[in-house]
C-alpha cells in the first residue's frame, strides 16, 4: 500500500503543476489574501476567466469525451488536478452545480445539436446552469413536486408553478428543471425533466436571504412559461429516471467542502490561545476535541484515496463515499461552534477577532450544509437502506395517484 | 420533598409569560434583529412596570424583596421568548454585582434606580481576542479613574452604568461621563446589540475590596449561572416545541415528518435534555436560594446542562425545519444565535466542566 502516483500519474502532476505556476498564484499562508478574494465583488467575472482559461488547457473537465472538450480520462487525473489547483489562489465554486449535474444529465438526454451548443459555452465558463428541483413543498421528497408542464400543441409545453432554494438561479442561464407532466398517475410516474433559458419569458428569480445573511438561493417562479418539446430530456413520463441521473452525480459532486477553516486552523487557534493553566493546546478537553475531529477529517481523506484507488484501477468504487457528507457537514458546524468558545467572549465577534468570521461561517454554513443536497436523515437512511440493505420505510403514498394525494 | 416552585412562584411566571406572548412575539425579536434599536424599549418599559428588574432586590432599597426562585421563573420566561431585552445585563449581572459586593452607600445609590428602570447595568469583562484570564486584563483603576477597553460588552451602547473588571478589582462607572466611548460592534446575534467601551481617565470607584475582582466574578458566575440555565431552558423548550409543531405539519413522503423515526428519536434527545437541565436548574435555584454551601457545584452542573439542551435544541430546531429553517425570514436563527451568545458569555462549557471537577474534587476532600 502507498500513496504514490503511478508514472502516468507523476508526470501528470508535474505537467499541471507547471501549468497552475505559470497561470495562477500559489497559496501562501497568507489567509487573509484569500479572506480579501471571498469578498471580492468581481469574483464572478474572475471566476468566469479562470474556467475558461482552465478549459482552454483541457483541465476543466479531463472525464468528458475529447468531442465535449474532455480528455476521456480517467477520473483520478481530474482528482489530481483538484488536488493541485487546490494550493493556488483561483476562484471556483460557481460552475459546480452546471457541470458536475446539469451537463451530465443533458449528456445523458439532450439530443447532439443541443449538446454541440450548450456543452462548450458552460465547460468555458462562459454560461452558468443552475439546478431547479425543489419546491416549497417537496425536498426531500422531490418526487412530490408540483409545477406542472402541459402541452401546449404539438411542439411544445408551457410550464407553471414555483420552485426554491435554487443556488446560484440570480446568475444562472440556464437550469434543469423537473415538472409533473401527469398528476393522474402515481407521483414517480408523472414527472418530465426539461432543460431551459433562465430569460425565458415568465421566469423570475427572487432572492432568498440565508440565515448566513447572504443571499447565494432563490425562489424561482414559473408562469405561462412556453418551452420547445425539443427542450425535453428523457421521455414524457420519465423524469424521475433522469432525476435520478442528476442526482447520482450529486452525490459525486458533494464531496468535502473545500477552503473552509479545519484542523489546522483549530490547531493554530489553541495554540494562540490562553488558558488558565497555558495555551488551550495544551488542555486536555481541547486535545480530545481536536484528536476526535483530526480522525474524521483524516478519516475523509483516507476514504476518498479508497475510492481513488478503484477509480485508478478503473474498477467502481464501492459505497464508501456515501459517509463523506454526514460526517463533514456536522464536523463544520461543532468545530465551527467549538472554536468560537476557545476565543471566550470575543468568538461572538464579527470583526477584530482574527479567525473569528471564519469559524462563525462554518457555524452558520454548517447548519445549511447539514441540510442542502440530501439531509442527515435522507444520508443515512441511505445508507441504511442501500448500503445495509435494511427494509425502506412504509411508503404511504408510492402507488397512488399524484392527485389523489391526502384525498381519503 | 418539595422539590417545586409554589403556586405564587408559578402564577408569576405565567403571568410573565402571558405578558411576553402579548407584548414580544417573535417579530419584536426580529425587529431588533434587522434594524438599530439597542434593545426593544416597549418590552423592557413593560416588565419595568411588571417589576421584573426589583424583583430580587431587597425592600429596603426600593426593590420587592423577592427571592431567587422568582427571578428564576422570570428568567425562564424571557429565555423562552428570546426577548431583546437587557435582563441578563441589568437584571441578572449587574444587580447581583451590587448586591454581593456593593457598599451601603453603593446600594442606596444603584439599587433603587435599577429597581425603577431608571438605571441600566451591564458587566464588562473581555478585552478582545484572547479569553479573560488575569494576565489578559490589562484595564487598571487608580486615584478613582479606569483605563482601558471592554469588547464585547453586552447591551454596552444601552447601558447607563457598568460593572468593570479591572486588573486590581470590580468597579463601578457611570457611563454617561465624558471619558467613556461607546461603539457598537457586530457580532453573531444582531438581536442582542453589544459594543466596545473604552475608558479614558473615566470617574470610578471600587466595587468591593481591592485585589478582590476575580474571587468576586467567581462568586457572581455562579448565581448568573442559575438564572442563565433557566433563561436557556425556556429558549431550548420554545426552540423544541417549534420543532415539534413544524414536524407535524410536514409532510414528506405522503406522511408529517414527525412521524419518521430520525425526526422523533431528534426530538426525543431535546426533550431529555432538556429536562436534565430543568433539574440540574431548579437545584442551582435551591441553592441560591438557601445560600446553599454546594451552589457552586449546583450552578456549574446547572450551567453544562442548559448550555447543552440549548445548543442542541436550537441546531436541531433548523435541521428539522429543512431549507426553509436556513433562511433569514425563519424564526429559528433567533435560538441558534442567542444559544451561541449565552454560551460564551459567562465562560463556556469547557471552562464550566474543569470548574465542576474541581468542585466535585473539594467536596469529596471535605
Ligand atoms: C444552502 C442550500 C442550497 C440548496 N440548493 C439547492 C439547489 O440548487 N437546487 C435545488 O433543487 N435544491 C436546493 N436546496 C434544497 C435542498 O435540496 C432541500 O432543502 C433538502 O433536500 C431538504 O428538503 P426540504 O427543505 O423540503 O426539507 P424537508 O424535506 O421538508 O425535510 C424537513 C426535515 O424532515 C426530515 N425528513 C424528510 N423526510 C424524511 C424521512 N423519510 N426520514 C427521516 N427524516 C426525513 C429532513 O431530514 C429534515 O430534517 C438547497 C438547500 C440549501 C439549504
Amino acid at each position: 500500500m502507498d500513496f504514490n502516483d503511478t508514472p502516468e500519474e507523476a508526470a501528470f502532476r508535474k505537467e499541471v503543476r507547471a501549468w497552475l505556476d505559470a497561470n495562477a498564484t500559489r497559496k501562501s499562508d497568507d489567509k487573509a489574501s484569500f479572506r480579501a478574494r471571498n469578498d471580492d465583488p468581481n469574483l464572478l467575472k474572475k471566476a468566469k476567466e479562470w474556467q475558461a482559461k482552465k478549459a482552454a488547457a483541457g483541465y476543466a473537465r479531463m472525464t468528458w469525451p475529447k468531442e465535449f472538450g474532455g480528455r476521456g480520462a480517467s477520473p483520478i487525473l481530474q482528482v489530481i488536478y483538484q488536488q493541485e489547483e487546490s494550493n493556488y489562489l483561483v476562484p471556483l465554486g460557481f460552475f459546480d452545480i452546471g457541470l458536475g449535474m446539469c451537463i451530465p444529465t443533458m449528456m445523458a438526454y439532450a439530443s447532439p445539436e443541443h449538446l454541440k451548443r450548450y456543452v462548450k459555452p458552460a465547460l468555458h465558463g462562459e454560461e452558468i446552469w443552475c439546478q431547479l428541483f425543489s419546491e416549497p413543498a417537496a425536498g426531500s421528497d422531490v418526487a412530490g413536486i408540483r409545477t406542472r408542464a402541459e402541452r401546449d400543441g404539438d411542439a411544445g409545453w408551457v410550464i407553471n408553478g414555483q420552485k426554491v432554494w435554487t443556488s446560484g438561479a440570480h446568475y444562472s442561464d440556464y437550469g434543469i428543471i423537473i415538472t409533473r407532466t401527469d398528476p393522474n398517475v402515481p407521483k414517480h410516474q408523472g414527472l418530465t425533466m426539461f432543460f431551459l433559458s433562465m430569460k425565458t419569458p415568465g421566469v423570475e428569480v427572487r432572492p432568498i436571504k440565508q440565515m448566513s445573511g447572504g443571499a447565494n438561493f432563490n425562489e424561482v417562479f414559473f408562469t405561462n412559461v412556453r418551452i420547445p418539446d425539443s427542450q425535453r430530456l428523457g421521455k414524457v413520463g420519465e423524469g424521475w429516471k433522469a432525476a435520478l441521473t442528476t442526482l447520482m452525480n450529486e452525490r459525486l459532486a458533494v464531496g468535502l467542502p473545500s477552503g473552509g477553516l479545519d484542523v489546522d486552523e483549530l490547531m493554530e487557534l489553541a495554540r494562540d490561545t490562553d488558558l488558565d493553566d497555558g495555551p488551550a493546546i495544551r488542555n486536555q478537553q481541547v486535545r480530545s476535541k481536536i484528536a476526535d475531529w483530526y480522525v474524521q477529517q483524516q478519516g475523509l481523506k483516507l476514504t476518498r484515496y479508497r475510492t481513488l484507488t478503484a477509480l485508478s484501477k478503473g474498477q467502481t468504487p464501492g459505497p464508501e463515499s456515501s459517509i463523506i457528507k454526514i460526517v463533514a457537514a456536522p464536523k463544520m458546524q461543532d468545530m465551527g461552534a467549538f472554536a468560537m468558545e476557545l476565543m471566550g467572549p470575543a468568538g461572538i465577534m464579527k470583526e477584530d477577532v482574527p479567525q473569528a468570521a471564519g469559524f462563525q461561517a462554518q457555524w452558520i454554513g454548517g447548519a445549511g450544509f447539514r441540510i442542502a443536497g440530501g439531509t442527515d436523515e435522507i444520508l443515512r437512511n441511505i445508507v441504511a437502506e442501500r448500503v445495509l440493505g435494511l427494509p425502506p420505510d412504509v411508503r404511504v403514498d408510492k402507488d397512488v395517484p399524484f392527485n389523489q394525494l391526502g384525498k381519503k | 420533598m418539595n422539590f417545586d416552585f409554589s403556586d405564587d412562584q408559578k402564577l408569576l411566571k405565567e403571568q410573565v409569560r402571558k405578558f411576553l406572548a402579548d407584548k414580544c412575539p417573535t417579530k419584536v425579536v426580529r425587529r431588533v434583529l434587522d434594524g438599530p434599536e439597542a434593545y426593544a424599549d416597549e418590552v423592557w418599559k413593560g416588565l419595568v412596570e411588571l417589576g421584573v428588574p426589583a424583583t430580587g432586590i431587597p425592600e429596603a432599597y426600593g426593590g420587592l424583596g423577592l427571592s431567587p426562585l422568582e427571578l428564576c421563573v422570570i428568567a425562564e420566561e424571557i429565555g423562552r421568548a428570546a426577548a431583546p431585552v437587557p435582563f441578563d445585563s441589568s437584571v441578572v449581572l449587574a444587580t447581583e454585582a451590587i448586591k454581593l459586593a456593593g457598599s451601603e452607600a453603593q446600594k442606596k445609590k444603584w439599587l433603587p434606580l435599577l429597581a425603577e428602570g431608571k438605571a441600566v447595568g451591564t458587566l464588562a469583562v473581555s478585552e478582545g481576542a484572547q479569553p479573560p484570564r488575569p494576565r489578559n486584563i490589562a484595564t487598571t483603576f487608580g486615584g478613582g479613574f479606569l483605563n482601558g477597553k471592554k469588547v464585547p460588552v453586552a447591551d454596552g451602547d444601552a447601558a447607563t452604568f457598568a460593572i468593570v473588571l479591572a486588573k486590581n478589582g470590580l468597579v463601578i462607572v457611570d457611563l454617561a461621563q465624558k471619558g467613556v466611548t461607546k461603539k457598537r460592534v457586530e457580532t453573531i446575534d444582531p438581536a442582542r446589540k453589544h459594543a466596545e467601551v473604552t475608558f479614558d481617565g473615566a470617574s470610578a470607584e471600587l466595587l468591593g475590596t481591592e485585589g478582590d475582582g476575580w474571587n468576586l466574578l467567581e462568586r457572581l458566575y455562579d448565581a448568573a449561572a442559575v438564572y442563565f440555565a433557566f433563561s436557556q431552558v425556556g429558549g431550548a423548550e420554545a426552540a423544541m416545541w417549534m420543532a415539534c409543531d413544524y414536524a407535524l405539519q410536514r409532510q414528506a413522503f405522503g406522511r408529517a415528518i414527525g412521524s419518521y423515526q430520525a425526526i422523533k428519536h431528534k426530538l426525543a434527545d431535546c426533550y431529555v435534555k432538556l429536562e436534565l437541565a430543568r433539574s440540574n436548574a431548579y437545584y442551582g435555584a435551591m441553592m441560591l436560594t438557601d445560600g446553599g454551601a454546594d451552589l457552586p457545584l449546583a450552578a456549574a452542573a446547572a450551567r453544562i446542562a442548559a448550555t447543552d439542551a440549548y445548543d442542541f435544541a436550537s441546531k436541531e430546531n433548523i435541521q428539522t425545519h429543512g431549507g426553509i429553517g436556513f433562511t433569514w425570514e425563519a424564526d429559528t436563527q433567533f435560538h441558534y444565535r442567542r444559544a451561541r451568545v449565552m454560551a460564551l458569555s459567562l465562560g463556556g462549557p469547557m471552562a464550566w466542566k474543569d470548574k465542576l471537577v474541581t468542585r466535585l474534587e473539594q467536596k469529596n476532600v471535605t
